[in-house]
């Protein structure tokens, strides 16, 4: 970890500012701290985010806003959010451990970096570090992507991500507001960062509209260790019922591309059908449809195949 | 008396035998227990390794002129190592005023490095011929080749357990302080202070009886804290150089990557059982790492069958990964796995009750009554009627395991009792964790008839009397039969004083509930201890070879929910019947095995060391990657303490054996998916069932 300053700004302008000039924003620091420790980043400033107020509410308000400091135990434990929001709350429910959910926050799971054991090692120079390849490719794949990758193949890591644009959410910065949906970045469109963000950018909260509260949705998370782990596949649905009949549906996979991965293969497998198990298989099988395995990671294929599954048939509960 | 030497009938006792909290329990959940970790000193700088990044490399020329040069840099080395034979590897140290500067100073000191070619593990290393040793043969009666005509049901398979490593949550690590040119003391967090002592001493050439080595608390160990390490002789040599007291505390990274690791194994075999059920032979392949060095073998066929014919060929890689350290009964749940897997498998091709099988092919010993015991535990006659088909399947699977366990010579204890009726009891052992200053107090306690608070047992000091380290399972079998006999011969010299007190012969004295009592009258144990010489009594105990046993057997059932749609395996219930001989501490001897079953667990579904062989580093060096069991991993665990007899034996690792085993067999039951490779995973689930093997 090098030496830094410590910067606590009085607004989002005065952080931005800051971040301009190289600083590196501190929401939890769970994130930060990896990086920093890890010599990932080298900034001349900490930004701290907690000293400008206004980022840490939750407001109900025509749907339901969420400041980009709320931790992820305010969201798993809000009452509105698991009532109507149930697959937001799901989602920062299975983020880490208690003690990473007491101080993780929105902004910096939606902003964190890839988990990635190449990107994370500091002595290895990769594709996504200004190097010249990705090692993943003929290296250890096996937590790697199987939809979206190239050049790099990382997965995201979120959790809240999919939840988030399985219920339509728009995110905010400090100079604009867009669906989450076209936050994130593929490595074929950015190498070094995995969101639209410009130096100086900052997330300030996102919003979920109000008609997804008439909407079932459900976070189903797959993971080698259920105490502690990152998603080996994921998978967050949204589903517009009518009857027994799926009006409309937004599904979202995690831990399996370099973006949360918005499927419309399997949406469409299940838009205008009567739910069941066989028309959940056929969706988890259109998600899955053009996945492109690498050495290590094929079983990736039939567990993602069986999360949509689980996730779709679980949001009818 | 020696001779006579007994425990004490448990129905009778107030401690032994019965739950004893930790007597250092407080201290460790106030936080007031002073671990290596804690220890600060006046003037104390703090030390830093560098570790050469590449998996083999040479020094070509190394300047440390820039490190040298920053304020608060005290010593630099530069001569730890000029060879890397893998990715972490000690060259060079420093020691500063703070961590953050020797952290700073190591970036700042420039190696150049000529690189090697490398194989990082086994599974690549095994393939090429001159990474591989000279097969060790394990071989008796006839050559399985001429025998598979006779055999019933033949099964051959490739099978694979990874390195896995200790991940004590205390890293290694010293705080050294030199008292004169030639006498040092050293905080180690180490599972043996004379052995660190005697290292310390060789390693630096001082005389060994000025170096005292402290340990009160450690974090664990596991087998991998016996020596100072390059670690703990480099911060002394970094305090000579400064002139002033060092902490060389490592980090999680150099702890998963240089502090050792339990080797992997890696099989080929073919195995055959006659139509009556009996193992007739097997013949294997066996590959596995200790690291750059090329020695390792494990026990295959383990030893709890009874297979008469075998040819097993052990194969040492040479790979540029950390090397090999004792990791929790060293070479047994790798061998222990690899059998009991080829076991089960036998069973189910000649279609006969994997318990019914085992009972046909198990040794002669504890083992056929453990396995029925375990068997009703469980409940075995349920496994048929469990979930076998749908999303959620359940099944049963057993495993047995066999340990040494037995004490070693040489302990000597002390026992001091002042005229102020104060009792302290030293021994130069330490506390792995297993809960040893507990019962070094316990023992005196019980036998002085004092409560265990009016007991102060100083262990975990080389200038405490000899004691050997902790592995092996041997602690509790060399350190409790000195105690004992310091104890029996303390109260033999203090019943003579209560007997001239009460006018007794000395043999009728009672010591019990802080009294010395006998013929109805009684004194107290103080009114006593104010008898003694003013400077009270001091007494010395041996180790006696008839209050302790080597050899334990055990067997473990494992009830597993797998789901079969995301591959992920849930251990319900576990049954551990521990062979455990004359126990100390019920509650600590439960917690072991509880302890033992958990790690098990961990190597079963989650522990992996990662060696990359494009980059030679290990892509898993850290507690995120690779995975330890968590709360929600942890299941029932049902223990049952199996005594048969009155003598005192270690179960520190026979508990951790048979767990994984018992998992993958009761995985199959489940599903009918065999899972031949370590960890079960998700992933080792869907390659198993489409066929993607090792």
């Amino acid at each position: 970890m090098n030496n830094f300053a410590w910067v606590e700004p009085k607004s989002v302008a005065e952080a931005s500012q800051a971040l301009k000039q190289g600083g590196a924003a501190l929401g939890g620091g769970i994130e930060l701290l990896c990086l920093l420790k890890d010599s990932l980043i080298t900034p001349p400033t900490v930004v701290n985010l907690k000293s400008v107020s206004g980022l840490s509410g939750i407001r109900i308000a025509d749907g339901i806003e969420i400041g980009a400091l709320v931790t992820l135990v305010q969201i798993a434990q809000h009452s509105e959010i698991v009532r109507s929001y149930r697959a937001l709350a799901q989602a920062a429910e299975s983020v880490g451990s208690p003690q990473i959910r007491n101080v993780g926050t929105l902004g910096g799971n939606l902003c964190q970096r890839p988990r990635c054991w190449y990107f994370r090692d500091p002595e290895v120079h990769c594709l996504k570090k200004g190097g010249a390849k990705c090692f993943a490719v003929g290296g250890d794949n096996e937590y790697h992507a199987i939809l979206g990758g190239g050049p790099c193949y990382i997965v995201h890591p979120s959790d809240l991500a999919p939840a988030l644009i399985a219920l339509n959410a728009i995110v905010a910065t400090n100079n604009r507001e867009m669906p989450l949906e076209e936050f994130f970045r593929l490595p074929a469109q950015r190498l070094d960062h995995e969101t639209v963000l410009e130096p100086g950018e900052i997330v300030t909260g996102v919003k979920v509209p109000a008609e997804m509260a008439g909407w079932k949705s459900y976070y189903y998370k797959a993971r080698e260790r259920e105490s502690f782990d990152w998603a080996l596949s994921s998978c967050a649905v949204a589903l517009q019922m009518s009857g027994a009949t799926v009006q409309e549906a937004r599904i979202v996979l995690g831990g399996v591309a370099p973006i949360p991965w918005r499927s419309k293969e399997a949406e469409a497998a299940i838009r205008g059908k009567t739910l069941d198990e066989s028309i959940a298989d056929a969706a988890g099988r259109a998600a899955v449809a053009m996945a492109e395995p690498m050495s290590e990671n094929r079983y990736k294929v039939a567990l993602t195949r069986n999360v949509v599954k689980i996730a779709l048939l679980e949001a009818l509960k | 008396m020696a001779q006579s030497a007994q425990w004490p009938d448990r129905q009778s006792t107030r401690y032994l035998g019965k739950n004893i909290p930790r007597v250092d329990g407080p201290a460790k959940v106030t936080g007031t227990a002073k671990y290596t970790y804690d220890v600060i000193l006046p003037g104390m700088l703090y030390g830093a390794i560098l570790r050469c990044p590449h998996a083999a490399a040479r020094v070509r020329s190394i300047d440390a002129s820039a490190a040298k040069a920053m304020p608060g840099v005290m010593a630099v080395l530069t001569d730890i190592g000029q060879q890397a034979r893998f990715a972490g590897e000690e060259i060079a140290a420093v020691a500063a005023e703070t961590e953050e500067i020797a952290r700073d100073a190591l970036k700042a000191i420039k190696v150049e490095y000529d690189v090697e070619p490398f194989v990082s593990n086994t599974l690549r290393g095994k393939d090429i011929p001159d990474r591989v040793g000279e097969p060790q043969m394990n071989s008796r009666g006839e050559d399985p080749d001429t025998l598979w005509s006779q055999a019933a049901a033949v099964v051959e398979g490739e099978y694979y357990v990874p390195v896995r490593e200790h991940v004590s949550l205390e890293t290694h690590g010293v705080v050294v302080r030199w008292d004169a040119e030639d006498a040092l003391t050293c905080w180690c967090s180490t599972q043996a202070v004379h052995g660190v002592a005697g290292e310390l001493a060789a390693g630096l050439g001082i005389p060994r009886q000025n170096v005292k080595v402290i340990c009160e608390v450690m974090g664990g160990g596991f087998g991998s804290k016996f020596s100072p390490g390059v670690e703990g002789l480099t911060a002394a040599r970094l305090a000579k150089a400064a002139g002033r007291p060092v902490k060389l505390m490592l980090d999680r990274y150099e702890e998963q990557v240089a502090t050792g690791n339990g080797p992997d194994a890696f099989m080929r075999c073919k195995a055959a059982a006659t139509a009556d059920g009996r193992i007739l032979a097997i013949k294997a392949d066996l590959y596995g790492t200790g690291g750059y060095s090329r020695r390792w073998a494990i026990p295959f066929p383990y030893s709890t069958y009874n297979v008469p014919n075998v040819r097993a060929a052990m194969h040492g890689v040479q790979t540029n990964a950390g090397g090999q350290r004792s990791l929790r009964a060293p070479g047994h749940p790798q061998g222990c796995f690899l059998t009991e897997t080829v076991v089960d498998e036998l069973a189910i091709a000649l279609r006969m009750d994997p318990l019914e099988f085992r009972l046909r092919n198990v040794r002669e010993g504890v083992w056929s009554d453990q396995l029925r015991l375990g068997a009703e535990r469980i409940g075995w006659a349920r496994r048929a009627s469990l979930p076998k088909s749908g999303r959620l399947r359940r099944g049963i699977g057993v495993a047995c395991g066999t340990w040494g366990g037995g004490g070693r010579g040489g302990s000597v204890c002390e026992v001091r009792v002042g005229n102020d009726g104060s009792v302290w009891v030293g021994i130069g052992t330490q506390d792995l964790g297993t809960g040893t200053r507990t019962y070094v107090a316990a023992i005196v306690a019980e036998v002085l008839g004092l409560p265990i608070e009016r007991v102060t047992a100083e262990i975990g000091k080389s200038t405490l009397g000899n004691s050997g380290g902790s592995g092996g399972s041997v602690t509790a079998a060399s350190v409790s039969p000195a105690v004992m006999m310091a104890a029996l011969s303390t109260r033999e010299r203090l019943a003579q004083t209560a007997g001239a007190m009460l006018g007794v012969p000395a043999g009728e004295v009672r010591f019990a509930d802080g009294n010395a009592s006998a013929q109805g009258r009684s004194v107290s144990f103080a009114e006593v201890c104010a008898k003694l010489p003013a400077g009270g009594i001091e007494v010395t105990g041996q180790w006696n070879q008839a209050l302790q046993r080597s050899g334990v057997g055990g067997a473990q059932f494992a009830e597993v929910e797998v789901d079969t749609w995301t591959g992920h395996i849930r251990v319900l219930k576990v049954v551990a019947v521990q062979d455990c001989g004359y126990y100390l501490n019920k509650l600590a001897t439960e917690s072991q095995i509880i302890g033992g079953v958990i790690q098990g667990i961990g190597m079963a579904l989650l522990e992996d060391r990662k060696m990359d062989n494009g980059t030679g580093r290990q892509l898993n060096p850290n507690m995120e990657t690779y995975k330890v069991p968590g709360s929600l991993e942890i299941p029932e665990i049902d223990v049952v303490l199996y005594d048969t007899h009155n003598q005192v034996t270690g179960v520190g690792e026979p508990p951790v054996i048979p767990t994984a085993a018992a998992i993958g067999n009761a995985v199959f039951d489940a599903t009918g998916v065999r899972l031949r490779r370590l960890p079960m995973t998700p992933k080792r689930f869907f390659d198993a069932q489409e066929g993607r093997m090792v």
